[in-house]
C-alpha cells in the first residue's frame, strides 16, 4: 500500500513553484517542509508572524504561503494582514487546527486565499495547491488539466494488512 | 539464519504498529509520516517522532508546574500549551493522546483546577504508553536494521 502512494506523490519541480512555511511548532515545521519538498517545491521555514514579515521585507518572496494561525510574537491573522497590507499578492493557505466558524471567518478575512485544516497531508496540499489555480507545466503535463480528486488516493488504515 | 532475524524483526513490527492502530493510540496520520519518508530522509519518522517527544516533554513539564503552583491562575497559558500539544499530537497521528488533551483543554476552558489536574494525569500516562510503545519499535527497527546490514555485508 504504501509502495502504490509514494508512486502518485506528482513531482512539481519544473513548476518552481516556491513556499514558505509560518508555524511555531517545530514537528509541523518538519513535515509542512518535508511535504513540500516532496512535491519538488523549494520552501522556507519561519517560526512566527513576524519572522514571515521580516522575510518579506528582506526581499524574498514566494508563490505559497502555508500560516500557521496561533503563534507567538505575531500570530497568523495579524501576519497576514501585514503582508497584504505590504501589498504580497503571494497566494496565503491557512492552516490550523482550530477551525470553529468564527475564527475561521476571521482568518479568510485577514486576507487568506485559501483555508485548511490540520494535520496537513499530501492531499490535502494538493487540494490547496489546486484551488489556488497552480498548475505546474511539467512535462508529463501532471497539473495541465484540472486535477481530479481520483488521482490522489486517501489513506486508509488497514491495521491487519500494514505495510511497513 | 540472519534472514529469519530480519523476518521476525519486521513481524514484531508489524504487529506492534498493528496493536497501536487496532487501540487508536495511533491513526492514518502516522501513515503520513511513513510515505513521506525517502532515501532523502531514511530517518524521517524516527526524526520527526523524536522531535515531538522533545517538544511534548518540555510543554507536560510546564503543564505540571503551572497546577503544581498554588497560586496558579493563568488558565490561559494552559490553554495555549494544549493547543500545540493537540496540533502536534495530531500532526504524528497520536490520536489518544489528541483526544485526552482536547478533553483536558475543556477542562481548563471553563478553569477548572480538579479538572485540569485530572486531565494532566490521563494526557501523562497515554502520552508515556506512547511514548514507550514508540521507543521499542525504533529499538527494533535498529536490531533490524542491523540484521539486514549483516545479511548483506558491504
Amino acid at each position: 500500500m504504501t509502495r502504490e502512494i509514494v508512486n502518485e506523490i506528482p513531482n512539481l519541480a519544473e513548476s518552481m513553484l516556491t513556499a514558505l512555511v509560518v508555524d511555531d511548532d517545530f514537528v509541523n515545521q518538519s513535515i509542512h517542509h518535508k511535504i513540500l519538498d516532496r512535491l519538488g517545491i523549494k520552501n522556507d521555514v519561519v517560526s512566527n508572524g513576524k519572522e514571515a514579515v521580516d522575510v518579506h521585507c528582506s526581499g524574498r518572496n514566494y508563490d505559497l504561503i502555508l500560516m500557521d494561525m496561533d503563534m507567538p510574537v505575531v500570530n497568523g491573522i495579524q501576519a497576514t494582514k501585514k503582508l497584504r497590507e505590504m501589498g504580497i499578492e503571494s497566494k496565503i493557505a491557512g492552516v490550523t487546527t482550530r477551525a470553529n466558524e468564527v475564527e475561521k471567518k476571521e482568518f479568510m478575512e485577514a486576507g487568506l486565499n485559501e483555508f485548511q485544516e490540520k494535520p496537513l497531508t499530501i492531499s490535502k496540499l494538493l487540494s490547496i495547491l489546486h484551488k489556488l489555480d497552480f498548475y505546474a507545466k511539467t512535462s508529463a503535463g501532471l497539473f495541465n488539466q484540472r486535477w481530479d480528486k481520483a488521482n490522489c488516493p486517501k489513506v486508509r488504515v488497514d491495521p491487519d494488512n500494514l505495510i511497513h | 539464519m540472519l534472514g529469519l532475524g530480519v523476518d521476525r524483526l519486521q513481524a514484531d513490527i508489524n504487529r506492534l504498529l498493528t496493536s497501536l492502530f487496532h487501540q487508536g493510540v495511533l491513526d492514518e496520520q502516522f501513515l503520513q509520516l511513513q510515505q513521506l519518508q525517502d532515501d532523502t530522509s531514511p530517518t524521517f519518522v524516527y526524526d520527526v517522532i523524536n522531535i515531538y517527544f522533545d517538544e511534548s516533554d518540555k510543554l507536560l513539564r510546564n503543564l505540571r508546574l503551572l497546577l503544581m503552583d498554588r497560586e496558579f491562575s493563568d488558565y490561559k497559558k494552559i490553554g495555549l500549551h494544549l493547543n500545540q500539544l493537540v496540533g502536534s499530537s495530531s500532526s504524528i497521528g497520536a490520536r489518544r493522546v489528541r483526544n485526552v488533551c482536547v478533553a483536558f483543554r475543556s477542562a481548563s476552558e471553563l478553569s477548572n483546577r480538579p479538572g485540569c489536574l485530572r486531565g494532566l494525569e490521563v494526557v501523562e500516562h497515554e502520552y508515556h504508553y506512547l511514548k514507550n510503545m514508540m521507543h521499542e519499535i525504533f529499538q527494533l527497527e535498529q536490531q533490524r536494521l542491523l540484521a539486514a546490514g549483516a545479511r548483506y555485508p558491504m
